[in-house]
């Protein structure tokens, strides 16, 4: 009997800190999302959406920052998107089977949690130095080579996901191959990439030090692709780790607009997604 | 879907020779279709190469004038243009230890819960909320980490850390000098915070693939919880476990932002784990943009490249062994 109390008391130990790591975990976790809308709310007002970022000591908001980011995220996603939906096409689609697609999966992969900062490196020497200057769409660059890991992935998963019945019905009415493959399998496997795209959006939103060195800052409003830009994490950098309370003060709340909407972007693509998992 | 293809080929009554060049026009566009995909699935791969080449070319002036002493040096002079990469690979390393030996515990922890013992109705949305926090920008961490984290482990962690090993021999030297809440120890914490969402989710996850049938077994013979995961689930899944733990790693290794904001920003290689310290990403992150001169900018790069091949080797095995364990459940 005394083997038996031995496992049993090691098993609720065992148990016991199981609990303890879940609740440890998820404890630190929330009061990371506390403290950011406690700090953020603050200092939320109409002057952040319409003001541009301040020097030291006077009032300003974040219409510059939000303005770079938005425009470089769309660009970003827009030269991402196109290419690792094709590249998750030839994956799924033509070939399935060939050494090619084993190669870019595993390539892919490594892209998908290689250090963004590299990234930066990267677009740093591939666009920034022969430019000769900073811009704002070599950041765009540097995100679009963050977006297409995301999207190529879940366009392969989902486009794998398509039974195989459909195609052979398509085909068997004459279609086309490209033509089974856009207006059946896309079609088929659409909330799934839509859901792949609200990732990469929501990834990239975020993302700091591939802007770092390729689009930098910029205090004034500026649309010029061709110009140093702003963004909201970068100003998040800039503001945070600088003296100034005021400054500090809209670092937290621009923290708290990127969380915002990086959360909201993943739900919605959780809400777009469960419908295709319980089907499957 | 099938109504799309019907009204899109429809039977066509043309004359034969406008048939044949329909059916051209058609194979045509099905080659070309079928050749962008191939050209975009090769894109992807050139893109590792473009990075990899890009980091090498930039690194040459570096490399020809330290060679591999690089590796080894302490030096970090900007005036006499001496540079080593010593400090930020020593920072890289250990904070990235300091993590998982907190993060891979207790995600391993969270992991059992969520698969386990959680009531049935609490695991879906503790899952997704797991999941969730795990997308959270890496900034928010940072800005956390300096403003709330660093003041605390300042106040109440550090000092007593210092008094309560500072009569222990080895544990004396880990723990010393002035308490001043950035450094070492504390961005191994918030690193450990940033990677256990990825761990805990790829755990249960990869238990996830361990067939009921052998869970079930294990109980019938009599197995309580604990044995089982010890003796049934973790044999099962060992390679992906470790496959997880490495993903995490990898990512612990390149996290930039979070580690920026507490790491110090000190080049040199000291024992205690309180002190300030630099890490490869931190301090590329910090100095590119002051880098003036040839040699400071491609010292940088060449620190970029030594952190790729770092994470490239650990994202590689992950990988390898996430694979193999996807087979075994397939």
């Amino acid at each position: 009997m005394s083997l038996y109390a031995a496992r049993r008391k090691r098993n609720s130990m065992a148990t016991g800190l199981a609990w303890g790591a879940a609740i440890f975990g998820l404890a630190w976790l929330f009061l990371i999302l506390a403290s950011l809308f406690y700090e953020g709310v603050k200092g939320l007002s109409p002057a952040v959406f319409t003001q541009m970022t301040p020097p030291p000591g006077s009032q300003g908001g974040l219409m510059n920052a939000i303005a770079g980011s938005l425009l470089m995220t769309v660009i970003g996603v827009a030269i991402g998107t196109p290419l690792g939906m094709l590249a998750g096409t030839y994956m799924a689609e033509y070939g399935r089977y060939s050494k090619l697609t084993t190669v870019v999966r595993f390539i892919n992969d490594i892209l998908l949690s290689a250090p963004s900062i590299v990234i930066g490196l990267f677009v740093y020497t591939l666009l920034v130095a022969p430019m000769g200057h900073f811009s704002g769409i070599s950041g765009a660059v540097a995100l679009s080579i963050l977006v297409v890991p995301v999207v190529l992935r879940t366009t392969e998963d989902m486009l794998l996901l398509v039974p195989g019945s459909l195609r052979e019905a398509a085909a068997a009415l004459g279609a086309p191959r490209a033509h089974v493959i856009v207006h059946v399998a896309y079609r088929a496997a659409k909330a799934g990439i839509v859901t792949g795209v609200l990732l990469a959006v929501a990834r990239v939103s975020g993302e700091t030090a591939p802007l770092l060195f390729t689009a930098l800052n910029n205090q004034f409003w500026s649309t010029d692709l061709n110009a140093p830009m702003a963004s909201l994490p970068v100003v998040i950098f800039q503001f945070a780790l600088s003296p100034y309370k005021d400054w500090q003060q809209l670092a937290w709340t621009g923290a708290l607009l990127i969380t915002v909407a990086v959360l909201a972007l993943s739900i919605t693509a959780r809400a777009l997604s469960a419908g295709r998992r319980k089907a499957k | 879907m099938s109504d799309v293809i019907l009204e899109s080929v429809a039977p066509s009554r043309s004359a034969p020779v406008d048939r044949a060049n329909a059916l051209a026009g058609i194979a045509l566009v099905d080659r070309i279709f079928h050749q962008v995909t191939r050209i975009a699935a090769i894109i992807v791969l050139a893109l590792l190469g473009g990075v990899i080449l890009s980091l090498v070319h930039g690194s040459l002036p570096a490399i020809k004038a330290f060679g591999v002493g690089f590796l080894f040096s302490q030096a970090w002079n900007p005036v006499t243009d001496n540079f080593g990469a010593m400090p930020a690979i020593y920072g890289t390393i250990v904070t990235s230890i300091i993590a998982m030996l907190i993060a891979v515990p207790v995600g391993l922890g969270v992991a059992t819960f969520l698969t386990e013992l959680c009531p049935h109705p609490l695991r879906r949305p503790i899952g997704v909320a797991i999941e969730l926090l795990a997308g959270i920008p890496s900034i928010i961490y940072g800005i956390w980490g300096l403003f709330v984290l660093a003041p605390f482990v300042q106040t109440y962690v550090q000092p007593g850390l210092i008094s309560l090993f500072g009569d222990v021999p080895v544990l004396s030297t880990l723990f010393a000098g002035p308490p001043y809440g950035i450094g070492m120890l504390t961005a191994g914490f918030i690193l450990a915070i940033m990677v256990l969402p990825f761990i805990a989710s790829i755990s249960r996850d990869v238990f996830d693939t361990v067939p009921p049938v052998l869970k079930e077994a294990a109980t019938g013979l009599g197995c309580t919880t604990w044995e089982m995961m010890r003796h049934v689930v973790l044999p099962y899944t060992r390679v992906g476990v470790i496959g997880g733990v490495m993903l995490g790693l990898g990512r612990a290794l390149g996290e930039t932002m979070a580690v920026t904001f507490v790491i110090g920003n000190a080049h040199k290689v000291s024992p205690s784990l309180l002190a300030p310290g630099t890490t490869i990403s931190a301090t590329i992150a910090n100095e590119f943009t002051e880098a003036v001169g040839d040699i400071y900018t491609s010292a940088l790069i060449e620190l970029g490249l030594i952190l790729f091949v770092i994470t490239f080797i650990v994202l590689a095995i992950a990988r390898y062994m996430l694979m193999r364990i996807e087979r075994k459940s397939a």
